[in-house]
């Protein structure tokens, strides 16, 4: 078994990461301006819903629903699926999956694939496997498109290559599209997008997509997208190959009414989809003639067993919780060292690799709350972090720093007595370093605080000496 | 009414005029005020840093300080919020039926200072009088978990003398969030500037709060950068009188 998410296992802490991040003034100008531009878009098309929050909580009461009965309705998918013409593949992990997918290709004698709308081959780094077997993919969708010719990784959950600016892309295309003149407006880029991908979707035979949701009572499969590019994939193409994480199931066909009203206005802050594509198995010459479902666990039946953190699957990649974070507003995704970056990412990607990687992700938030507000499906992000942080510490991977200091305090908080006597020492270790009440160096792991901010000086008098004192001089 | 002051323990350590002015503001309104010696801490930052197992006898000792206490006054929304949020589920995991019972008791006795002043006093205008301009940093505690609403704001426009200026991105966070300052202080540092700018640009004398810890970590930027803008818990503004006597 090997459950990996990309490359996630490999990266840098998140605060090694994200130092260098910081210092990137154009990266930062860029996912500011971009996250603030989908904001207050968001902010607006969710205000002019009056059951905002009755489509909040139904979305979180059908999610947890399939999570309770996930069994069930997995199954139920896949013999209506399987009825409908399509045929069901089950992956318990990333190197199952891409082996599936990787044999059906070459099944097809397919050299080449188009794919469009899949994190979840970046999860299991499908392309890297394709590309072994002598396969090539072309992402389709516009972002995955500047990532992939850029050599990059993707930044955001909904727009990859957010962290790009409209002068680097063209640069990009320039670059890798051969291309001798390019103009610098949204349309030029959008042409040469299009005259590089035309081609493509008339040629190549298969297609690989993700799914946005996957429908148990009819067996669809249902993406949604800006840009048509998906479109092109889920129908030109001979075969078609989705990979969906087990999450992804709904139960009905109905359940889309909700979800097809909090995705797009969270994501993009649209009031709908411009394409919102969903089939169901095989139709007699028309699309794809031959329709695959590869169900992936790679974890999530680990994330699943866990009940204080069960609701992480309820996610429906949206990225308003990234959007809304005012710490991945400052590093963008690339701090988060996986391809869900962001809250969510924060507790998906450690959690997808049974805490054994990604540790420091659930630390990286200063758990302000603004992600739990704006999520559409209601996941309880800083209750998460909180509860990860708790299985990072009882696995015993927190710094040994951090895990005497912890010691320390919390002996020092058992009573007042050990409090006063922490004072007084603290009074005294303090003195070399006050100036004028202000302390601005601290030596050891504190300088963390004082390189960038000064700290008061513990005062003289704490509240309970000076109340103390007022007691008995009032008798009180 | 006889409230009983949980101080905290920063506020006890490092902030003990933020105490004093409660105290002066709850006595100045005709109500009597308790602290009691053996309380510590609410077990807040060993919480959020993972150290769940050592945040529990924290939560046991506060549970038992404040046992027959009438009203606790909390002047930390942050706490107040581990409180509310978290005991419930400490106390329910610990598959301790008398802490249950005690958690179940105690929550609806605990008031944020804003919270007891509006909601449980019914008062707004403390006979404050303070001649500034504030801008006022809503915590996120405050907003998200309380959601305090326009409480703090009511409080400060009924100071005499008072102007409350607009700060923009008022609900960003400032970046402190406990130990993660710390952890990730390159990143925490990072929102710490873009709320020092938007606080610099609403030209106001002070930023004022419901949280010590935010106003900590908002006023070592102020203070590190020579910015001449200060911080202030709310309980300090409010404590403020005109030494003359004379309002306006």
């Amino acid at each position: 078994m090997s459950s990996y998410v990309g490359d996630a296992a490999k990266a840098p802490k998140f605060q090694t990461a994200a130092k260098a991040l910081v210092q990137n003034t154009q990266l930062r100008h860029n996912v500011k301006r971009a996250t603030g531009v989908i904001r207050n878009k968001r902010a607006k098309v969710v205000d002019e819903m009056p059951d905002w929050e009755q489509l909040r909580d139904s979305g979180h009461e059908i999610k947890q629903h399939v999570m309770r009965h996930l069994d069930f309705y997995l199954e139920q998918f896949e013999t209506n699926c399987k009825a409908a013409g399509g045929t069901v593949h089950w992956a318990r992990d990333a190197d199952e999956a891409n082996s599936i997918i990787v044999g059906l290709v070459k099944a097809q004698q397919a050299k080449e694939v188009i794919k469009v709308k899949t994190m979840t081959s970046d999860e299991v780094r499908l392309n890297g496997a394709l590309e072994n077997a002598g396969i090539t993919p072309y992402e389709t969708d516009l972002a995955d498109l500047i990532v992939q010719l850029g050599e990059d990784k993707p930044s955001h959950i909904v727009v990859p290559a957010l962290h790009r600016n409209r002068m680097e892309i063209r640069q990009i295309f320039l670059d890798k599209m051969n291309l001798s003149e390019l103009g610098d407006q949204p349309e030029d880029l959008a042409a040469a997008a299009r005259n590089y991908l035309r081609e493509k979707f008339l040629r190549v035979p298969v297609a690989i997509s993700g799914a946005n949701f996957a429908v148990a009572d009819t067996g669809s499969v249902c993406v949604v997208e800006s840009e048509g590019n998906g479109r092109m994939c889920v129908s030109l193409p001979r075969v078609l190959i989705s990979l969906v994480g087990i999450e992804k199931i709904i139960p009905s066909f109905q359940d889309l009414e909700v979800f097809l009203q909090t995705l797009p206005r969270s994501a993009t802050g649209e009031r709908m989809n411009p394409y919102n594509s969903i089939w169901t198995g095989v139709t007699p010459d028309d699309g794809p003639q031959e329709f695959h479902v590869v169900l992936l666990d790679n974890g999530r039946t680990k994330v699943l067993a866990d009940r204080e953190a069960r609701e992480t699957l309820d996610c429906i990649r949206c990225g308003a919780c990234l959007n809304a974070c005012p710490v991945y507003r400052q590093t963008g995704g690339h701090a988060y060292g996986s391809m869900y970056g962001g809250p969510i990412g924060a507790i998906l990607t450690p959690q997808l690799q049974s805490m054994e990687h990604s540790q420091t992700l659930p630390y990286a938030s200063s758990l302000c709350g603004a992600c739990y507000e704006v999520c559409p499906v209601k996941i309880n992000i800083p209750e998460i972090l909180v509860h990860l942080r708790g299985k990072v510490v009882e696995r015993g991977d927190a710094p040994f720093e951090e895990k005497m200091a912890m010691k320390a305090a919390a002996w020092t908080l058992e009573s007042p007595e050990h409090l006063e006597m922490a004072r007084k020492l603290g009074r005294i270790a303090q003195r070399p370093f006050v100036d004028k009440g202000v302390i601005s160096h601290l030596p050891f792991g504190l300088d963390a605080w004082t390189r960038t901010r000064d700290l008061p000086a513990m005062p003289a008098e704490s509240f309970r000496e000076w109340w103390l004192k007022r007691e008995k001089e009032t008798g009180v | 009414m006889r409230i009983s002051l949980f101080i905290t323990c920063y506020n006890d350590t490092f902030f003990p005029q933020t105490g004093k002015a409660v105290v002066s503001v709850l006595e100045e309104l005709g109500h009597s005020v308790e602290f009691r010696p053996a309380q510590t801490c609410c077990g807040q930052m060993h919480y959020n840093t993972g150290y769940q197992q050592e945040a529990l006898p924290m939560m046991r000792h506060f549970l038992e300080v404040f046992r027959d206490a009438e009203v606790i006054c909390i002047p930390s929304s942050s706490c107040v919020a581990m409180i509310r949020d978290h005991y419930p589920k400490m106390a329910a995991a610990s598959g301790d039926a008398a802490q249950k019972l005690a958690v179940k008791d105690t929550l609806p006795r605990i008031f944020e200072f804003t919270e007891l002043l509006v909601d449980h006093l019914g008062v707004t205008d403390v006979g404050a009088f303070f001649p500034h301009s504030v801008a006022l940093h809503p915590s996120c505690h405050s907003l998200r978990s309380l959601k305090l609403g326009d409480r703090p704001a009511r409080l400060l426009n009924s100071v005499r003398g008072l102007t409350l200026v607009e700060l923009e991105q008022s609900e960003e966070c400032c970046g402190f969030g406990g130990t993660f300052a710390i952890k990730n202080a390159d990143v925490s540092t990072a929102m710490l500037s873009d709320k020092v700018r938007c606080l610099l640009n609403s030209g106001a004398e002070i930023c004022a709060a419901v949280d010590n810890s935010c106003l900590m970590h908002i006023g070592g930027a102020l203070s590190r950068q020579r910015t001449g803008m200060r911080v202030l818990h709310l309980a300090e503004i409010l404590a403020s009188r005109n030494k003359q006597g004379a309002m306006e």
